[in-house]
């Protein structure tokens, strides 16, 4: 076996996120509590970096390094750079929450650099252990983040709750990589895509697949390996619930490609059937259970399941169009989640959680923009048009159509419809109600420009989603 | 000097603009700039829209002020614009209706009265969109939108059960379309294409045109409403504030019928034909059952809400029974008279039923009661108001003369030619019409001043006089000549029962 030195061109991103992480890390320690603003100002540095160096090498090709263990594609490169974009948001996000909860430490950006840095790896996995390393950074990170309000019951319990399910999950995980391995004798997807397509039908292999599937639903939160998401969600730190139902989305949805459709693309029949019952246990349970939901950001982790369902009708057709419209959808879906727990955030103040229901109550009377801010996001989420959720949701159930799966698209709709009960409830709590508090929302310039730019972009990108839809496809078939 | 100019984008966008004007000037400016502001450009939005009119070539069934750009390439959809006989007096309806809401609202409204007057400038925008688009996606996409600003307006101006009935709304006409919306995608993808035009040529075995035609008609009787379906009706329209039940009941009921015209009959003639049974029996009984629900009624807004479900049933029964017409005689004339009676039906409606809504409205922002017995002498203390309120009663209950007449009469009539039971019950319409309409108009404005507030009442203002005379004038206007109307629809009609008879297996 030869040896030759890999290029590490390819991984310059990366090892960029990886080195000012490290950096970060040391810089914090010299920095005192009121000066914390430049370890943030830092980490948003490093993700402005890794914007440009990724989009300044953006491949048009497949390229491989490390011995094949790591890829680098169009798609790799569009997720890398939302990932970018929506930890850059988050991070300007939770900076005020984090102040005012008295954990604006250089570890949330430290930690979320690292997760940043393990998506980014997942993204760019090709073989069985890149994924796994991608997988367990991205997850310990998060474990640590979750956990970040140390004195909080709540929050400990959950990111207890998340850590052994975690664990368990990715058990599980790794459980079906070792079948997989044990048939096929590799780790490299790309091997192991070809050694499937001659082996059809092997028993352990489709074994390998179950618990494979099982790992991947746990990380995307689908029916029935979801228990984590809604306590998890409701017990995290508003800031970190808004980190989770981002970019780690994009991540997982990443991780599925490479596994399903890189890797095992030749059990599609196989998989196909799975993934139609996670999607429409998701779509069920999650819009159903959204219903008897008090809090909100319980009943976004419940419509975050629900959305997941939805996901995944766009993989489970096993074409490159249906790829695409998932893609769209999960791009879609981050940037809508990324405003409504901006939202939530918004209105709390003081370490006081405004995350009930009733805490949205008047909303109109006491801040009209905002309000009508909230009214976009939470219209788009419910999928009506003009915004762009309806156009992500029309992405996925053309391509369920176009695969003769009718009947699942009429059942994607129905739920659908029992969504839009619980969506019209926060608008109907905003406009409808009178306020409790009738004091106007204050927050800061930069927060307030983001929430607009956030809602607006969901209007705008609704009345032209022609250009990131093509991106996504051109993404897709380049690969 | 209209012709090069892209009218239907201005008649959809420029309300919608409008409505952002409003809505700045009510943050920046007071409550009266953004009246004037709304007033302005209701009244620039009717303006536009006269051409469509004028400058419309009667003699031919083509797509007019066409306008077509690639929207989204990805999904293959366009931004087709075009109307014909059929969509173009929708459109000015609801340009002109949109200006007699406003009117309306204009003291009534004191609540935010500048989001009030925006979220109708955007549903007027809206609503053009919806009856001038081309493409089903376009379409598909204006039709939902609208439930937003409707969703609002009723919510939050409306009465003491708004949030049921406006949810209600909401989830039934949504429920309705998402169905409509997978017929569109199965469509595009075995058709190629999302034009409507497209669509009208395209041919599917009977199995695939009834699942389709009933996947359109859960979308279409939601909205027309057609029974059983029709039962967020009465809820919306109580609780909306006085503009939104005008304009729910005057356009919005319209578009489900238009959709009918548009989209089931062309594109699913022979399952059309195959249920024109169902639809003719699903008519008969909103107009006959739906007719006696509506005598039983304490509410006037909901017994004109009744009434207006009763009246919608005659325009579903004038698209489906062309079948039997043309099965009974072999020509085409009868089924072309009860198509034109329908679409005559909707026009006529959209007048009468919104001058009734405003007639209540006027009682009850006197005496803040919708209760029939809560009335009684109106006339002793309003007569200038009664004038109008018989006025528009004699129209609802269909008297000849008024607008109310012609298309019920054509649909009855040439409704014999099909069957005879289908005649006598539609017939009974006009016994039931007249008895539900006059007994509350006895009831409500004649007779003896029942009580104080009665007494105290003071006659219509200057406002008041002039949308009820304006709504007055184009009643009678229609009653005694309709001709304008039915020369623009001709073509396009004739084209349509074309389309009809000409089977796409």
């Amino acid at each position: 076996m030869n040896f030759e030195i890999p290029n590490m061109m390819l991984a310059m991103p990366e090892m960029f996120i990886l080195t000012m992480a490290c950096v970060i890390l040391v810089f914090d320690l010299f920095v005192s509590d009121s000066n914390r603003i430049l370890t943030y100002g830092l980490a948003q540095l490093t993700l402005v970096g890794a914007f440009f160096l990724t989009i300044s090498d953006y491949s048009s090709s497949t390229m491989f390094t490390f011995n094949g263990t790591f890829i680098r594609d169009p798609m790799s490169d569009l997720l890398k750079v939302c990932i970018y974009l929506a930890a850059l948001v988050v991070f300007l996000y939770a900076k005020d929450y984090l102040r005012q909860n008295n954990i604006f430490k250089g570890e949330f950006y430290v930690l979320g650099l690292f997760g940043v840095l393990g998506m980014m790896i997942m993204i760019s996995a090709h073989s069985l252990l890149t994924v796994y390393l991608g997988l367990e950074l991205l997850s310990l990170s998060l474990y640590a983040m979750v956990a970040l309000k140390r004195d909080s019951m709540m929050a400990s319990e959950s990111a207890m709750k998340y850590f052994v399910l975690g664990a368990i999950a990715s058990g599980m995980l790794l459980y079906g990589m070792s079948m997989i391995y044990g048939v096929t004798g590799t780790l490299d997807l790309a091997v192991i895509s070809q050694h499937v397509t001659e082996i059809k039908d092997h028993i352990i292999l489709v074994f390998g697949l179950v618990f494979l599937l099982v790992g991947v639903a746990f990380k995307l939160g689908a029916v029935p390996f979801h228990m984590w998401v809604p306590d998890v969600y409701h017990g995290a730190p508003t800031a970190v619930t808004l980190y989770i139902s981002s970019a780690p989305k994009i991540a997982a949805f990443a991780m599925l490609m490479r596994l399903l459709v890189d890797g095992l693309s030749g059990l599609h029949e196989q998989w196909q059937g799975i993934l139609i019952i996670l999607s429409v246990l998701s779509m069920g349970l999650g819009n159903i259970v959204a219903i008897a939901q008090s809090n909100i950001k319980r009943m976004f982790a419940y419509s975050a399941i629900s959305h997941i369902g939805f996901l995944l009708l766009g993989v489970l057709t096993g074409t490159e169009a249906g790829f695409a419209a998932s893609m769209f959808y999960v791009l879609v879906y981050v940037l809508m989640s990324m405003g409504g727990f901006g939202m939530v955030i918004l209105l709390s103040r003081d370490g006081f959680e405004a995350d009930n229901l009733s805490d949205f109550k008047g909303l109109h009377t006491r801040s009209p923009w905002y309000a009508f801010m909230m009214l976009i996001l939470i219209f788009s989420m419910a999928g009506v048009p003009p915004f762009l959720g309806f156009w992500a949701k029309l992405s996925v159930l053309q391509q369920v159509v176009s695969s003769g799966l009718i009947w699942l698209a009429v059942v994607a709709v129905i739920f659908s419809i029992i969504g839009a009960f619980y969506y019209l409830r926060v608008i109907k709590i905003m406009y409808f109600d009178e306020p409790e508090d009738s004091t106007p929302l204050m927050c800061s310039v930069d927060m307030r420009a983001m929430i607009t730019t956030n809602s607006i972009l969901v209007l705008v990108i609704g009345l032209f989603p022609g250009d990131l839809m093509a991106l996504c496809i051109s993404a897709i078939s380049a690969g | 000097m209209f012709s090069d100019w892209p009218l239907l984008s201005l008649v959809i966008w420029i309300p919608v603009l409008g409505g952002i004007a409003v809505l700045l000037a009510g943050s920046y400016t007071n409550d009266a700039t953004s009246r004037v502001v709304a007033l302005l450009f209701s009244i620039v939005t009717f303006i536009l829209s006269i051409p469509l009119y004028t400058e419309f070539q009667t003699g031919t069934a083509a797509m007019q002020f066409t306008e077509m750009v690639p929207w989204i390439d990805a999904f293959k959809i366009n931004y087709h614009l075009g109307i014909d006989g059929i969509s173009m007096p929708l459109i000015i309806l609801t340009t002109f209706m949109t200006v007699i809401v406003v009117i309306a609202g204009w003291e009534v409204i004191q609540d935010r009265p500048a989001q009030y007057m925006a979220a109708f400038l955007i549903l007027a925008g809206l609503m053009n969109g919806t009856f001038a688009a081309l493409d089903a996606a376009l379409f598909y996409v204006f039709w939902e939108a609208l439930l937003i600003p409707m969703f609002i307006v009723i919510g939050v101006w409306g009465g003491p059960r708004r949030v049921y009935a406006t949810i209600k709304f909401f989830l039934y006409t949504f429920f309705g379309s998402v169905f409509m919306l997978i017929a569109l995608l199965y469509m595009r993808l075995e058709s190629g294409s999302f034009e409507i035009l497209d669509l009208h040529q395209f041919r599917m075995d009977l199995d695939t045109q009834v699942l389709i035609f009933f996947a359109f008609l859960v979308a279409f009787a939601v909205k027309v409403p057609m029974w059983p379906v029709h039962t967020w009706l009465p809820d919306a329209h109580v609780e909306a504030p006085t503009g939104g039940s005008v304009i729910l009941a005057a356009i919005m009921l319209k578009l489900g019928a238009y959709g009918f015209l548009r989209f089931s009959l062309p594109i699913t003639p022979d399952a059309s034909q195959h249920l024109d049974i169902l639809m003719i029996t699903l008519s008969l009984i909103a107009v006959v059952y739906i007719g006696f629900v509506a005598l039983v009624q304490q509410d006037m807004k909901k017994l004109i809400a009744y009434s207006s479900i009763s009246h919608m049933g005659f325009v579903t029964l004038g698209f489906f029974v062309a079948w039997s017409i043309m099965a009974n005689t072999g020509k085409l004339d009868g089924a072309a008279m009860a198509m034109q009676g329908g679409i005559v039906q909707m026009i006529s409606h959209g007048f009468i039923s919104g001058a009734m809504f405003l007639c209540v409205g006027v009682m009850y922002d006197r005496v803040h009661s919708r209760e029939i017995s809560a009335y009684g002498g109106v006339v002793n203390t309003m007569p200038k108001f009664a004038a109008f309120a018989v006025l528009f009663a004699m129209a609802n209950a269909g008297l000849p003369g008024t607008s109310g007449f012609v298309g019920e009469f054509m649909v009855i009539l040439s409704s014999f030619k099909a069957n005879f039971w289908y005649a006598f019950l539609a017939a009974t319409t006009l016994i039931l019409g007249a008895a539900y309409t006059l007994w509350m108009v006895k009831r409500v404005i004649f007779g003896d001043v029942k009580n104080d507030n009665v007494a105290k009442l003071q006659d219509i203002n200057k406002r008041e006089f002039l949308f009820l005379a304006i709504l007055a004038v184009m009643v009678l206007f229609f009653g005694l000549w309709p001709a304008p109307l039915i020369d623009v629809m001709d073509a396009s009609v004739a084209n349509l029962i074309q389309h009809m008879m000409q089977s796409k297996l």
